[in-house]
């Protein structure tokens, strides 16, 4: 399009309004980021550059203990349901349209569309019905509805690469005698791989930011990161809380660097 | 369709389903399952330590709207449950217009840059987007709370003398759901803006048209499913927020998914929690198969 005079798809204002809209969006977390490092706890004085709430956070058992867990449930519920995902991802792409497909997408994609809320005091009677019952207690409630909120989002990326590959090659295998568990292993996998990797980093990122199932379904002593912090801003805040949350934003802005550049080179 | 097709058909849909059914499993435990479970409580009656009592009861129900007077023994609106309601609805249909009014300028704005640059901005709403709900939320906190850094700049310009007081009140739960629901407005936007055929406007230009026209009989009406994709996505989770009211509204200020929390701790009513977590199902259902209507019909158009 022509740079200089009129241009067609400029509308005026839109951009003075795209700019402010960034600016909106990036100064609070920036404030966030830039206090952390303040020496000082209020906002009005800014004492020097300084470490020290890193310092606090890293020596604090609690966080220590919340990151772990968090780090332990993340693992987990995203090997689980990347492992769910593939194998539906595989059973409702290329094959002709079968009765119930929909359904399976209906409960698929169930937990985005549910109110956060809604899922959290479901799981919160059931699993403490669970509990009574059987006298277990542990982390494998939290890792199993974690894994379960995180199967859409493991599923998309992996259905996605599917539906852009098509069936030539398994052909060719199966042609050259390679049984069907060796077309999958040497042929469907590795080419699905960059979508399964894409899949398992979403996954990662969703259940590592969870807060409201979390904060339902776990028991006395079960904090991950983020309900610890919302427990925490309850009280008297530190800027202990903006390092931990830098400490989060930092993984998260890593993990999705790494599905970008990993999902642009295989376009 | 000979035999052996039918059977190729059928083994095909059979492997379909025994792929799909360990994830199926799952989520019925631990997603879809658990909602029967709110159903039945629902129609129970409330312990009074909290959790229920196996009797049935419509209780739960009716106490979203009406509430028994204790002294007159006369059931009256319950208009702490009522205002609550309408503070949902009215901020988040709030939420949604601002995002919209801003997020549309936004999302043109990103499509119409050069490929390079696009997907550099597409990045920068995209890392907002997938950033913890949470440490937004306690971004905006950091920003509008009595000490935070706007009272500070205002403080310090001498603008006011005494720190605004924005914490804990609907100002603060309406700037922080826009600020965390923004990407959710702009990224369907971007995707139907994309689309677009930009002749369309030389088109509407060569034939005399002025730029609110063609804004408003050419752009919108052509982008309408991205408009509708992203108002439902904000809408819908306006209404369920818990994080953004509960740290910006501390308690005070509820909103549903406040309300639903509150019989479920202090409010000791499980069965009255159940019957609202239901209510915003069915409306946030509604709005769903609102948009598959309106997005089938649109590709049935073409």
């Amino acid at each position: 399009m022509a740079r200089s005079g009129f241009s067609v798809s400029r509308l005026p204002g839109f951009a003075t309004i795209a700019v402010l809209a960034f600016l909106a969006l990036y100064l609070p977390i920036l404030t966030l980021v830039v206090f952390s490092f303040n020496s000082e706890v209020t906002m009005g004085n800014w004492g020097e550059f300084s470490l020290v709430w890193y310092q606090k956070a890293w020596a604090n058992a609690e966080v220590k203990d919340a990151t772990l867990r968090s780090l332990t449930i993340a693992s987990l519920a995203a090997v689980m349901s990347t492992v769910l995902a593939t194998m539906a991802a595989l059973g409702t792409t290329r094959r002709a349209a079968f009765k119930g497909q929909t359904l399976i997408y209906v409960m698929i994609n169930q937990p985005l569309m549910v109110p956060e809320i809604v899922t959290a005091v479901a799981l919160m009677i059931v699993f403490g019905m669970i509990r009574t019952l059987t006298g277990i207690h542990g982390l494998g409630y939290l890792i199993l509805a974690h894994a379960a909120f995180c199967i859409p989002f493991a599923y998309l990326p992996i259905r996605a690469r599917l539906e852009g590959m098509d069936l030539t090659l398994e052909t060719a295998a199966a042609d050259l005698y390679a049984s069907p568990w060796m077309t999958f292993r040497r042929v469907t996998l590795p080419l699905l791989m960059p979508g399964i990797i894409a899949g398992a980093m979403l996954a990662f990122v969703v259940s590592l930011d969870d807060v409201v199932i979390t904060e339902f379904v776990k028991s006395a002593g079960q904090d991950t990161l983020p309900t610890y912090m919302l427990g925490q801003l309850r009280r008297q805040m530190t800027p202990e809380i903006n390092a931990i949350s830098t400490g989060l934003l930092l993984i998260t802005v890593l993990m999705l660097t790494a599905f970008f550049l990993l999902t642009r080179k295989n376009d | 369709m000979s035999p052996a097709e039918e059977t190729s058909a059928r083994t095909s849909a059979r492997n379909g389903w025994i792929l799909s059914i360990p994830a199926l499993v799952v989520l019925g435990l631990a997603a879809v399952g658990p909602l029967l479970i709110i159903l039945l409580y629902s129609f129970l009656e409330a312990g009074t330590h909290g959790n229920v009592v196996w009797a049935f009861s419509t209780k739960g129900w009716s106490q979203i709207l009406w509430t028994k007077d204790i002294f007159t023994d006369t059931y009256v609106w319950a208009d702490a449950h009522l205002s609550i309601l309408w503070r949902s609805v009215k901020l988040s249909l709030l939420t949604t217009l601002t995002t919209f009014a801003v997020g549309f300028p936004t999302a043109w704005f990103i499509a119409t840059r050069p490929p390079r640059q696009r997907a550099m901005w597409l990045f920068l709403i995209t890392i907002p987007f997938w950033t913890n709900l949470l440490i937004r939320t306690y971004a905006i906190n950091e920003v509008i709370r009595n000490e935070g850094i706007l009272n500070v700049l205002l403080l310090k310009l001498g603008i006011v003398s005494e720190p605004l007081h924005l914490m804990y009140t609907d100002v603060a739960i309406f700037t922080g759901m826009t600020y965390v629901y923004l990407p959710l407005m702009v990224l369907p936007l971007f995707a139907a803006i994309d689309r677009f055929d930009m002749r369309l406007l030389e088109a509407g230009y060569d034939l005399y048209a002025g730029r609110w026209q063609i804004l408003r009989r050419i752009i919108l009406p052509v982008v309408k499913p991205g408009i509708i994709a992203g108002s439902i996505l904000v809408f819908v989770p306006s209404l369920g927020a818990y994080v953004t009211p509960r740290v910006l509204g501390g308690g005070k200020q509820m909103m549903l998914g406040n309300l639903i929390d509150l019989q479920f701790g202090q409010g000791k009513n499980w069965p009255l929690g159940a019957a609202l977590s239901l209510t915003l199902l069915v409306i946030v259902t509604l709005a769903l198969l609102y948009y598959v209507k309106v997005a089938n019909g649109e590709k049935r158009n073409g």
